[in-house]
């Protein structure tokens, strides 16, 4: 028998603690297929957010730490700083990056720091129950925002991508989403892309958005919340390259 | 040489790699010396956006395995507290500076010692210590240095220097030890296998604080404990002077302490007993030398640049055995010699029968 597909040996054969539908597994393969397309498997050093993948470290066969919430890219700044010939990078959730790492994300970005970041926007916090976060749609239902998110006291959707773009530091942002085999596909161009400029010691952050589905808080079927991000997120957050 | 500068280039000598810090007075000596002498040696100099990060990049650099460091003073190792906290459980190698000034809130930039409690007791969320150590001189800032590094490494553990404004500001003559004199009291280290250098090889090596399943944290808090008490046993460091004759005994530390020794020098001229006792490790703290001390009967006198924190430690230490009477200045107040005379004499009145 012809095998046509394995698990690349990088993702562990772990049980997964995901919800169904969850793009965390489709973002974790992803990343674990590029580490070994790009032969970089032994000196890559992970970063893992507080968030839904905290146990990223369960799934991804490198060195890893896991840090506290929203400061990853300070600590990925301690790691490269010290170890230039390591290929470092954060795996960070909405709330993570968006709400309580923005200073970290920002200024990381702003000192044009070495680092390839993977930043999973799925609209909501995930791990403490569904509650709103930056990323949270106008109009959608949270555990903290029962009518639905108003502009008026909730704020408009944050565009974290957006403002990083414009940063000189920032050599390359692209927004994808894993909500089609197609857009998967192109994910995973962006993501080679962005490892590809730390390996050839391009100056600056580069930061892959992924719009992700969480079929769980958004109440949902795994293909309504593909749909979802197709029909409804990307109006919001479009796809696409912003910089680089 | 003003400490801070002196401390600063002692940190080099000791095989710093890397120093992250974020400006706050009156520790700004550091970072400015930090920013001229790392990038001399070709080694890793960050001023960062906030404190915050800056702990988050030496939690960073340490979980690589290399040597690293912070400094701040009072509000900004506030700021440090959640990332000491995670350093601790991880069990990440590393130094922290605090250089003392007036609190609580934005207090003043002079020189107190205000932040013990935060420095021995915890000060960020969860059963842990760090070594803290509260050097008394220049020089001694600068010797503590490469102890405070190898102590670090050998017990995976963060070491907090709690210096104060007078000790970062003052200018001492000062002997800094230089690579090859610390090689003759170097501790033989563990190598840190435990560090992220990629998988490389190997099997995959994971820094973490989290430990889901059941009873995981409990055992993992346990370990930590026994941890502890190897510090105890193993580390702890006092100076006593005129202890044994002594009818008074006074416990301070850091730049107090040359303050109350003075004191008791002039006590003796007088014909008081006084002898000092000065924690040079503030945890473990030398809570049997002073027990031991104890068991004389003489009254402990606790003198702080603090509305009384330290003087705790002593109570508990001395538990009930003798009076522990306590004087001290908070927000910046400097005790001087007289003061201390002054309490020193009231302690020999007799009460009357």
């Amino acid at each position: 028998m012809q095998t046509v597909f394995k698990r690349t040996p990088t993702l562990k054969d772990y049980p997964t603690h995901y919800c169904p539908g969850c793009g965390h597994g489709i973002a974790h393969r992803l990343v674990c297929e590029v580490i070994d397309e790009l032969g970089i498997h032994g000196k890559t050093i992970g970063i893992a957010p507080v968030g839904c993948a905290v146990l990223a470290y369960d799934y991804f066969d490198v060195d890893m730490v896991e840090v506290a919430h929203g400061r990853a890219p300070a600590v990925a700044t301690g790691m490269k700083r010290t170890n230039p010939d390591k290929i470092v990078f954060s795996y960070q959730g909405d709330g993570d990056l968006a709400a309580i790492g923005t200073a970290e994300i920002i200024h990381a970005a702003h000192r044009a720091e070495q680092l390839t970041v993977i930043f999973i926007n799925n609209a909501v916090f995930g791990m403490t129950g569904g509650q709103m976060a930056p990323t949270t749609m106008l109009g959608q239902i949270t555990a903290t925002t029962p009518q639905g998110r108003q502009a008026d006291g909730q704020g408009y959707p944050l565009n974290v991508s957006e403002l990083l773009a414009v940063l000189p530091g920032a050599i390359y942002v692209e927004r994808c989403g894993l909500c089609s085999p197609a857009h998967i596909r192109k994910a995973k161009a962006a993501l080679k892309h962005a490892f590809e400029l730390q390996i050839n010691n391009a100056k600056g952050l580069s930061l892959v958005e992924l719009l992700s589905p969480c079929p769980t808080y958004w109440r949902m079927t795994p293909p309504d919340s593909m749909l979802y991000i197709q029909n409804e997120m990307t109006k919001v957050f479009p796809l696409g390259k912003l910089k680089g | 040489m003003c400490g801070n500068e002196a401390m600063a280039e002692a940190a080099i000598q000791a095989g710093l790699d890397a120093y992250f810090g974020y400006p706050i007075t009156p520790q700004n000596e550091v970072t400015a010396y930090m920013s001229q002498r790392m990038s001399e040696e070709k080694r890793v100099f960050v001023q960062s956006e906030s404190e915050l990060a800056a702990i988050n990049m030496v939690f960073g650099a340490a979980a690589t395995g290399k040597r690293t460091m912070t400094s701040s003073s009072s509000p900004g190792i506030s700021l440090m507290q959640e990332g000491i906290s995670y350093l601790a459980a991880a069990e990440l190698p590393c130094v922290i500076v605090n250089v003392m000034r007036g609190g609580p809130g934005l207090g003043n930039i002079a020189p107190s010692q205000g932040d013990y409690f935060q420095s021995v007791k915890g000060g960020g969320h969860g059963d842990y210590h760090c070594i803290v150590f509260g050097p008394s001189s220049v020089q001694e800032f600068a010797d503590i240095m490469p102890l405070a590094f190898d102590l670090a490494d050998k017990y995976r553990i963060p070491a907090i220097i709690l210096a104060d404004g007078i000790l970062g500001q003052m200018m001492e003559p000062v002997v800094i030890p230089t690579n090859s004199k610390l090689n003759t009291h170097k501790l033989k280290l563990p190598k840190k296998d435990w560090a992220l250098t990629g998988a490389d090889g190997r099997k995959q090596n994971i820094v973490r604080s989290l430990w889901l399943a059941e009873g995981a944290v409990e055992q993992h808090n346990y370990d930590l404990q026994a941890k502890y008490r190897q510090i105890e046993k193993n580390e702890t460091r006092c100076e006593q002077s005129d202890v044994d004759d002594a009818d008074i005994i006074i416990v301070a530390y850091g730049i107090c302490a040359r303050i109350a020794r003075r004191a008791a020098q002039q006590a003796r001229e007088q014909g008081i007993k006084v002898g000092c006792i000065r924690p040079i490790t503030l945890w473990p703290f030398p809570s049997e030398q002073i027990s031991k001390a104890a068991d004389k009967s003489p009254i402990f006198l606790v003198v702080e640049m603090s509305c009384g924190q330290m003087v705790e430690d002593v109570r508990l230490a001395v538990a009930g055995k003798t009076p522990v009477v306590f004087w001290g200045r908070p927000g910046g107040g400097i005790p001087t010699v007289e003061k201390i005379l002054e309490k020193i004499e009231q302690l020999t009145i007799k009460p009357k029968k």
